[in-house]
């Protein structure tokens, strides 16, 4: 973002800018873990020593939405959760990437009940679906390698400054 | 002695006067009584100190989806002392749909009736902090009940936009 | 963790968090603020707010609130047969699944009359104990990363893959195996698997004894933790906490040894108890229980007969797959049993095990049907939890995080 984003045409010196960028950036995803229920203990698996995570990329799993780019949204949302989850992915800087991990995430999965979500494309957008009830830590692995090569075939001027969502403003008093 | 022996006699002993029915079922002694005693009879059951039910475990209800007497509150407490589980029971009308509350007995009873207003929409008289406990504070139905439906009604809970 | 102000905060939560005002600070100073460690949090071990209400750093009160995780399981429960509520109730404490289904199919079985043949119950036993040892290894890595130890994570973390490969083999998931079948388990243990135990078990001592040489003589891990979080006996009992964290105060109460089930009566282990009551002792319980763990598994290993896995009662346990495709009686009790349920005799029961977290209890009413008239879960995180307001008054925020991770609460089984 910022500079190379400005440059509109395709000249050398900007795909060569933007290889630069999207290479460094996709081989270092930094997860943001939203780990609700069951898959966010798979999710701790991947991070364990035996499906180790770090060797992709992703050293840290940051809790703090600013610094990190791909929240992996694992386990049952609520209805009463939703809200939670979309203030924090509303707080993730832009350019960002959603995993929705599990089946609970990507349609409800076995809970087709009065206050879990149905889905939660319903209120974010989300770039893989991945499916296993848990998903085992390696198929998280391979959604993570797609998120990269998702990110392999973007370009810089995908991400032009676009103007902020509504927010709302908290007031000290 | 057996269990039930003890517990009626010390029934007898404090509340001769009124009327408790007693069933037992694959091993597990049940009181039924009447819902204005209920305080009274489950400090006499925690504080005697041959039978000291000092654990409550449970407390939910039962919806029988009839007219008459439609929920039963059920109270499970264990003794330590006597190595054995009672199993109490209340039948609440659905228009006075109270109780009395046993906060003031054990202080785990706490969370479990707000549980049960929750679900069922029981309130609990003298409770200290009656609030739902699951369902966000603003639903307005009770989930449990048998006229509820599996899948909610639309529009009660609220989404953010995408 | 964001500062809130009085708009933003649910008006009922907020009289009661301002009204519990039994301690008092000399010199109290105009800072006291609310504050909100919400759903999203580190080390709040799953989807649990807490509001605290602070002076300072000094938590003067504290209200939990549960819900962010509520799934409706009663409600499904009602409208689906006994063995469709199988893979529910893994998710239930989802870190020691096998011990929630082993429950699920005591209740029931008691609720139908029936009792599983030994050698399923044998097996139940050791997949119990390993998902004992499995969730404390979890929740002994969690309280040491809380605390600031990484290592030990990665360590019990490491010790509980070797438990996932055993539950791969055995029946084919890692993880959320819906293993135990009304009247037995779902397939008979094969020699690798057991094989497989063996190895972990006389392997397991000396990695537990790594990991503890890093804690328990390590001075930041006990100062952290010693004095933190104190409740004795007797308000422990009334404030309804079982499991570990009641025989960390000193309480000797297990259902194992006072209402044995499955062969728990034939088999020797010690009821660990430390009668301090604080947050060292929790641990120092979960510790020692996954040795005595350890010593039931072997002495199962040992008793163990050959035999049937599922009980042969064709009306209400599922016939075998091969007769199913042969037999013609079978194929009807199949038919019958999936798609009418089991349909055991009207009553209710209750019937309460021993889980890694507490009591966990199942109070079933049926009305004769295939599909249970009400099914309550008795959840011991849930009322572990409710002695965290008392626990943390008077502590500073950073306690706050020590006293969850003693009483490990799984909130998958908090809010059901």
């Amino acid at each position: 973002m910022g500079l190379e984003a400005k440059l509109n045409d395709n000249g050398i010196i900007t795909t060569t800018v933007d290889a630069l960028i999207e290479w460094s950036r996709k081989n270092s995803v930094w997860p943001m873990p939203m780990g609700i229920s069951c898959c966010g203990i798979e999710m701790m698996a991947a991070a364990a020593p035996r499906y180790d995570i770090a060797r992709f990329g992703s050293e840290v799993m940051r809790f703090t939405p600013r610094q990190c780019d791909l929240m992996i949204v694992a386990g049952t949302v609520t209805y009463k959760m939703s809200h939670v989850v979309r203030k924090i992915y509303d707080q993730m800087p832009d350019p960002k990437w959603v995993i929705a991990m599990g089946a609970c995430t990507s349609s409800g999965g076995m809970y087709r009940s009065y206050s879990v979500v149905q889905g939660i494309d319903q209120f974010l957008p989300v770039d893989i679906y991945l499916a296993g009830c848990p998903p085992r830590p390696d198929n998280l692995l391979n959604a993570l390698i797609q998120i990269q090569d998702k990110i392999s075939r973007t370009k810089a001027r995908d991400f032009q400054d676009q103007p902020l969502p509504e927010l709302t403003v908290i007031q000290n008093n | 002695m057996e269990l039930k022996e003890l517990i009626e006699q010390k029934l007898k002993e404090n509340f001769s006067s009124e009327n408790f029915v007693f069933s037992e079922y694959r091993g597990e002694l049940t009181l039924t009584l009447d819902k204005k005693n209920i305080v009274k009879v489950s400090s006499m059951l925690k504080e005697n100190p041959d039978l000291q039910f000092k654990l409550c475990e449970d407390i939910t209800a039962v919806d029988w989806a009839k007219r008459k007497d439609r929920f039963t509150v059920v109270y499970h407490i264990y003794s330590l002392k006597l190595n054995s589980r009672l199993v109490l029971k209340a039948n609440v009308d659905e228009e006075e749909c109270n109780i009395d509350s046993v906060s003031s007995v054990w202080k785990t009873a706490n969370w479990h009736e707000r549980e049960t207003y929750d679900m069922y929409g029981i309130k609990f008289n003298n409770h200290p902090d009656l609030r739902r406990m699951y369902m966000p504070e603003e639903f307005e139905y009770h989930p449990l009940r048998k006229d509820f439906p599996l899948m909610g009604i639309p529009g009660s809970l609220p989404l953010p936009k995408k | 963790m964001p500062k809130l102000n009085k708009d933003e905060v649910h008006p009922k939560i907020l009289e009661t968090l301002l009204a519990d005002t039994d301690i008092s600070i000399e010199d109290a100073l105009e800072n006291e603020m609310v504050l909100n460690m919400g759903p999203q949090h580190p080390a709040t071990h799953g989807v649990l707010r807490l509001l605290l209400r602070l002076d300072g750093e000094t938590v003067m009160s504290c209200v939990p609130e549960l819900g962010y995780l509520h799934r409706g399981y009663e409600k499904l429960a009602e409208n689906m047969s006994y063995y469709e509520f199988i893979p529910h109730t893994d998710r239930l404490d989802y870190l020691s699944p096998m011990a929630n289904n082993v429950a699920w199919a005591l209740a029931v079985e008691k609720l139908a009359g029936i009792e599983a043949p030994p050698r399923a119950q044998y097996i139940r036993m050791i997949i119990t104990e390993l998902a004992r040892i499995a969730s404390h290894l979890v929740a002994i890595g969690a309280l040491a990363m809380d605390v600031g130890a990484m290592t030990v994570f990665l360590w019990t973390f490491r010790e509980r893959e070797k438990i996932l490969d055993v539950w791969d083999i055995l029946c084919g998931a890692r993880f959320t195996n819906s293993y135990t079948r009304i009247g037995g388990v779902a397939n008979d243990a094969q020699p690798e698997a057991i094989a497989k135990v063996k190895w972990f078990i006389d392997q397991y001592e000396e990695n537990l004894d790594e990991c503890e040489r890093l804690l328990n003589t390590n001075r930041i891990f006990i100062e952290r933790l010693d004095g933190v979080g104190i409740i004795n006996g007797e308000d422990a009992i009334d404030m309804g906490l079982t499991g570990p964290s009641l025989r960390g105060s000193g309480v000797e109460f297990d259902l194992r040894r006072a209402q044995p089930y499955l062969f728990y009566n034939e088999v020797d282990f010690k009821v660990i108890t430390y009668p301090d009551g604080d947050s060292l002792a929790r641990y120092f319980v979960r510790a020692d229980e996954t040795r005595e763990s350890i010593k039931i598994i072997r002495q199962a290993l040992e008793k163990m007969p050959q035999g049937e896995i599922l009980l042969n009662q064709p009306k209400k346990v599922l016939p075998k797959k091969a007769e199913i495709y042969s037999k013609m009686e079978e194929l009807i009790h199949d038919f019958m049993i999936v798609n009418f349920g089991i349909n055991p005799p009207v009553g209710d029961i209750y019937h309460a095990v021993e889980n890694p977290k507490g009591e966990l209890g199942f109070y079933l009413v049926s009305k004769g049907e295939g599909n249970p008239w009400k099914c309550k879960i008795r959840s011991p995180s849930m009322v572990n939890l409710q002695s965290i307001p008392r626990l943390v008054k008077g502590r500073m925020v950073s306690d706050v995080v020590a006293i969850i991770g003693s009483l490990d609460p799984v909130m998958g089984e908090a809010d059901k």
